[in-house]
């Protein structure tokens, strides 16, 4: 599908969105469907470092609750206007993303991922010290009358649909492009594409940079919808084993993959939130994700592609 | 059959197990209900750091449902609880309230558990204009000043002074007066409101504070901690902590020999039946908060009978065995609400929150008034002491005597033994 | 405040806490240190060792120690199971680094979840003789709690490194991390011996969290707060050494006691990390690695 292909596709989601916001459906529907939407740029986002470049990023919750956090110090100091809030959110979890790739230079494998669990843990303590942004005893957002759209909760799903469909387009456009190439080159072997004249480097500071400034995208929003924002669940462990499952459910080497993944994983979970309601939601993500990592490494993506391979 | 093809079989077999759960339980959702029974819906901490009391308490709300059904039920109508566990996680909580609302359609909502999760519910409620009861949240309502908001916790007006204003006063009217305090807490919501409010205490009693500081709520130990406070040989020392710092600090404090003359005030989690049993005779000594004990002068009408239930079914799931914290005060707060709906006579938001307004309620943990902001009209933290306690049965704490309360006034039911070394003994 | 006497106690602490950190990180200096398999799922195995130890000492009143000694053949088995599925699933395709990671992480929360939910999250304690009692040294306390953890945990190195460099199989065990081929041409399966030595890692876990109880309540979660120490610790102690990983151990033990009593406790999470990035950055080795 060439590039003007993808964007009349990008814009019937849009279209399609914001049907849904004009019906009179059920606004539950809004609720969940921002869950799961934002899981689709948190999946998508870390699949650029992970999947593609092969760095796995066990810190999902702090640039996630950087972009959160950033959007409450802009809110406080100046009351900025959303878009406002998205873009510095992404941009300060871009920059902690360049910060971390920088780290990659000493860091391989394992440490690097425990250098991004660390990172959590640290940002979490700042962040509890921080009374500024309401610290431990957590930010309240009293959220002024909703502009343009019906309810806040319609604003908030349509905004969440954007932002997956612009994160998606960019995923795409590196995969194809001599970035994602290169990003699979020293996915595969770093030395070699090093040697083979690959700007490992800059590469992966790109990667970063990129991922960490989606992952930011996606928590800019949070306050504006879960209207109080504390350490302890914004930097929730689970968005880690997420934005892990997903990918590796839906597969990690191409765009397609962390969609089908959010999608399935997240709705399987708000079902679950609101149905079997315990933990046993939980133990489901973590069983599905070694399950497909033992059986199904390539994700359903790779098991679709098996598939076509042997009917050809 | 090859290993390749095994594996592809099995995988096709994953997402035909996935799709298929996923059609099943997707039809629940949009299923819509009879509108016969009166229907009150709410998210619990069933799961997460909260759990160990949000599982009481919602067996708590169930032994009122049941009881108010064999009444009768609600003006002649049946009573409906409808439930689902928010994880501890305040994210959860929008969606699981719009749920409840759209999807159940629930007549009436309470609160979840804890401060954190009382907090997302309360721009729902402002903007549906919904009457809601709050259980067991410090201060949720001072910046909104929502009057349709009403708070179970016997906290009363300026809820972080009140906390611990009953430990100062005890340390203020000892003969001599302590003159030095030391402050300890956990970097959490909860205790840092209550060391706020200590601070001001502080200035109030005239205390001279030599140590204030906090400590992450995953600290494994607890003795340099009480180390650094016992070289500064404070005469009073107030702790603001969860139940796991709660043990930590006991013990520490115990082993390193730390002895003040007053030592306690704001630990959650002494007042559950596991840590009680597991810290049995150290918990000798500690003056500390707490809501209700099982004493002559706390035995209000409808608690014996409450207790009997909630025990027996709590031995069988595997809760908190004696549930002398959060059940009563959750059963008070739906008692609360079906009460206001008996007495307005009908099921308008509005017209059952003036009812709660304007009326005092006799409950099973005595009687309630509400003021400002939907506090308690006045605060009714108890202050008690550990005392007498030998070894680490469980029955002793079933009876009066163990804990002992010395404030406020009109409960007091022993006197303090003072300094807290004598009562170690 | 400050004061020798406070200090001193705080040094004195640490290296108690140093003791046990020591027997938690064995397993993953095993593991990851000589293996090279990135087991981050090594803390949730110490807290299954911490429960139990307490459904034992419940139910039937039996001290952790016996407990956790008790049930390390059940956690080797387990231990050597899991390598059986990783070796077959990743390293034997050459897949390890990102699938194996995830591999674990996902163990790491099966276990954390499953706990929840048959114990839920009340915290757990155990009972037995020596906890709360202490005895002071020259104006040093030393609490039994954290003492006998100590011990053991030293005990468990000794035996450890006897282990490595006196048996037959332990030299196997450290001479499969250095040259898998010139093992199998002395007789030795690479693969039996790296189950071997899996297994005696996920045994270690079982003692440790048996240890972890001794010292303070336990709940699922609190795994996660192990996984930064117990990887700090190995690459400060240098990967591949046993004595390098109880000499980095009491070295956070004491960092953290010193941070919590002289600069309050806010910060002390934060210094097995920085230690672990400060080792990365000026000496990947280690302090006594290969």
């Amino acid at each position: 599908m060439k590039i003007r292909g993808a964007l009349v596709v990008a814009v019937a989601v849009i279209g399609l969105g914001f049907l849904l916001g004009g019906l009179r459906v059920n606004p539950y529907i809004y609720f969940a469907g921002y869950v799961v939407l934002q899981y689709v740029v948190i999946a998508t986002a870390w699949n650029i470092l992970g999947g593609y470049a092969g760095y796995v990023n066990f810190g999902t919750p702090a640039f996630f609750a950087l972009g959160a956090y950033t959007s409450i110090a802009l809110l406080e100091a100046f009351r900025a206007p959303l878009p406002v809030l998205i873009l510095c959110g992404g941009l300060v979890a871009g920059l902690l993303g360049l910060g971390i790739g920088y780290l990659t230079l000493r860091l391989k494998g394992v440490f690097f991922s425990i250098a991004t669990f660390a990172l959590s843990v640290v940002l979490q303590t700042l962040i509890i010290n921080w009374d500024y942004v309401g610290g431990a005893k957590g930010y309240t957002l009293i959220r002024p009358p909703v502009p343009l759209f019906r309810s806040w909760a319609v604003l908030l799903f349509i905004l969440m649909i954007v932002l997956a469909v612009v994160t998606v387009l960019v995923a795409r456009t590196i995969e194809r492009s001599w970035i994602g190439r290169g990003l699979a080159a020293l996915r595969d072997n770093e030395e070699a594409a090093e040697c083979m004249g690959v700007p490992t480097l800059r590469l992966k500071l790109f990667a970063t940079t990129i991922s960490g400034f989606f992952l930011g995208v996606a928590g800019a929003p949070f306050p504006y919808y879960v209207t109080y924002v504390e350490p302890s669940s914004t930097f929730d462990l689970n968005y880690a084993v997420n934005a892990l499952a997903m990918p590796m459910i839906g597969g990690t080497t191409t765009w397609l993959g962390p969609v089908i993944g959010a999608v399935l994983l997240g709705t399987a979970q708000q079902i679950a939130t609101v149905t079997i309601s315990s933990e046993l939601n939980l133990l489901i993500v973590g069983v599905v994700l070694v399950l497909f990592v033992v059986l199904a490494p390539e994700g359903l993506t790779g098991l679709v592609r098996k598939l076509k391979r042997r009917r050809a | 059959m090859t290993r390749l093809r095994a594996r592809t079989l099995l995988g096709w077999a994953l997402i035909g197990a996935i799709a298929g759960t996923l059609a099943l339980t997707g039809t629940g959702v949009f299923v819509a209900r009879a509108a016969d029974p009166i229907k009150i819906g709410l998210g619990m901490a069933l799961t997460g750091g909260l759990s160990a009391n949000g599982k009481p308490a919602l067996m708590a709300i169930q032994i009122w449902k049941d009881d108010v059904n064999k009444k009768g039920g609600l003006l002649g109508r049946p009573v409906e609880v409808i439930a689902y566990d928010d994880q501890t996680n305040a994210a959860t909580v929008p969606g699981i309230y719009t749920k409840l609302l759209e999807v159940d359609k629930v007549d009436f909502v309470v609160s979840g558990y804890g401060t954190n999760l009382i907090a997302p519910l309360m721009p729902i409620a402002m903007e549906r204009k919904l009457t809601i009861m709050g259980i067991l949240g410090l201060a949720n309502n001072e910046k909104y000043k929502y009057p349709n908001y009403f708070q179970i916790q016997p906290s009363g007006p300026d809820p972080e002074a009140n906390w611990a204003t009953g430990f100062f006063e005890i340390a203020a009217k000892q003969n001599p007066k302590p003159q030095t305090i030391a402050l300890v807490g956990a970097d959490a919501e909860y205790p840092r409101h209550a060391i706020a409010g200590a601070r001001e205490l502080v200035k109030k009693y005239g205390f001279k504070a030599v140590y204030d500081k906090s400590y992450p709520p995953s600290t494994v130990d607890y003795t340099p901690i009480a180390r650094a406070i016992k070289a500064v040989n404070p005469d009073i020392v107030f702790v603001a902590s969860y139940p796991p710092d709660s043990v930590g600090m006991v013990r520490a404090a115990a082993e390193v020999g730390l002895q003040p003359k007053i030592f306690g005030g704001g630990m959650v989690g002494l007042q559950f039946t596991t840590v009680m049993t597991s810290l049995g005779p150290m918990l000798n000594g500690i003056v500390n908060y707490d809501f209700w004990a099982p004493e002559s002068t706390m035995m209000f009408p409808g608690i014996k009978e409450f207790f009997a239930e909630y025990q027996k079914r709590a031995k069988e799931a595997g809760v908190d065995t004696l549930g002398y914290y959060l059940p009563p005060f959750a059963y008070s707060a739906v008692q609360i609400l079906g009460l206001a709906i008996e007495g307005s006579k009908s099921l308008d938001q509005q017209k059952v929150a003036d009812y709660i307004r304007a009326n005092e309620f006799s409950t099973i943990v005595g009687k309630v008034r509400f003021g400002a902001n939907g506090e308690w009209a006045k605060s009714r933290v108890l202050q008690v002491q550990y005392q007498g306690i030998k070894g680490t049965d469980i029955e002793q704490f079933r009876v009066p005597g163990k804990k002992v309360v010395l404030y406020p006034d009109e409960f007091k039911s022993g006197n303090v033994i003072y300094p807290y070394s004598a009562a170690q003994k | 405040m400050f004061s020798w006497d406070l200090v001193a106690n705080a040094v004195v602490a640490g290296i108690l806490l140093g003791g046990f950190y020591a027997a938690v990180s064995l397993g993953v200096s095993l593991t990851f240190g000589l293996l090279d398999i990135v087991n981050i799922a090594h803390p949730a195995f110490v807290i299954l060792g911490a429960y139990a130890a307490y459904v034992m000492n419940s139910s039937f009143g039996l001290d952790p120690i016996v407990t956790g000694v008790l049930f390390t053949p059940l956690f080797y088995l387990i231990g050597a199971g899991v390598y059986r599925i990783y070796y077959g699933s990743f390293e034997r395709r050459g897949e390890e680094s990102l699938r194996g990671l995830v591999f674990f992480f996902g163990l790491l929360f099966i276990i954390e979840v499953a706990l929840s939910l048959k114990y839920g999250v009340d915290y757990r304690m155990v009972e037995a003789a020596y906890i709360g009692k202490s005895i002071d040294l020259a104006g040093v306390g030393i609490a039994f709690r954290l003492l006998v953890p100590c011990l053991v945990g030293l005990a468990m190195t000794l035996a450890l490194y006897l282990f490595l460099s006196r048996t037959f199989y332990g030299r196997a065990v450290m001479g499969v991390s250095q040259d898998q081929v010139a093992l199998r041409l002395m007789g030795a399966n690479p693969v039996r011996i790296k189950t071997i030595a899996f297994g005696l890692g996920i045994a270690a876990a079982s003692l440790s969290g048996a240890l972890l109880i001794t010292i303070s309540p336990v709940v699922p979660s609190t795994d996660r707060d192990y996984i930064g120490r117990v990887f700090a610790i190995t690459v400060l102690g240098g990967l591949g050494s046993i004595g390098g990983t109880l000499v980095a151990s009491i070295i956070l033990g004491v960092a953290e006691s010193l941070m919590a009593t002289l600069f309050g406790p806010s910060w002390s999470l934060a210094v097995s990390f920085g230690i672990l990035l400060l080792a990365l950055a000026v000496r990947p080795a280690g302090l006594f690695g290969r």
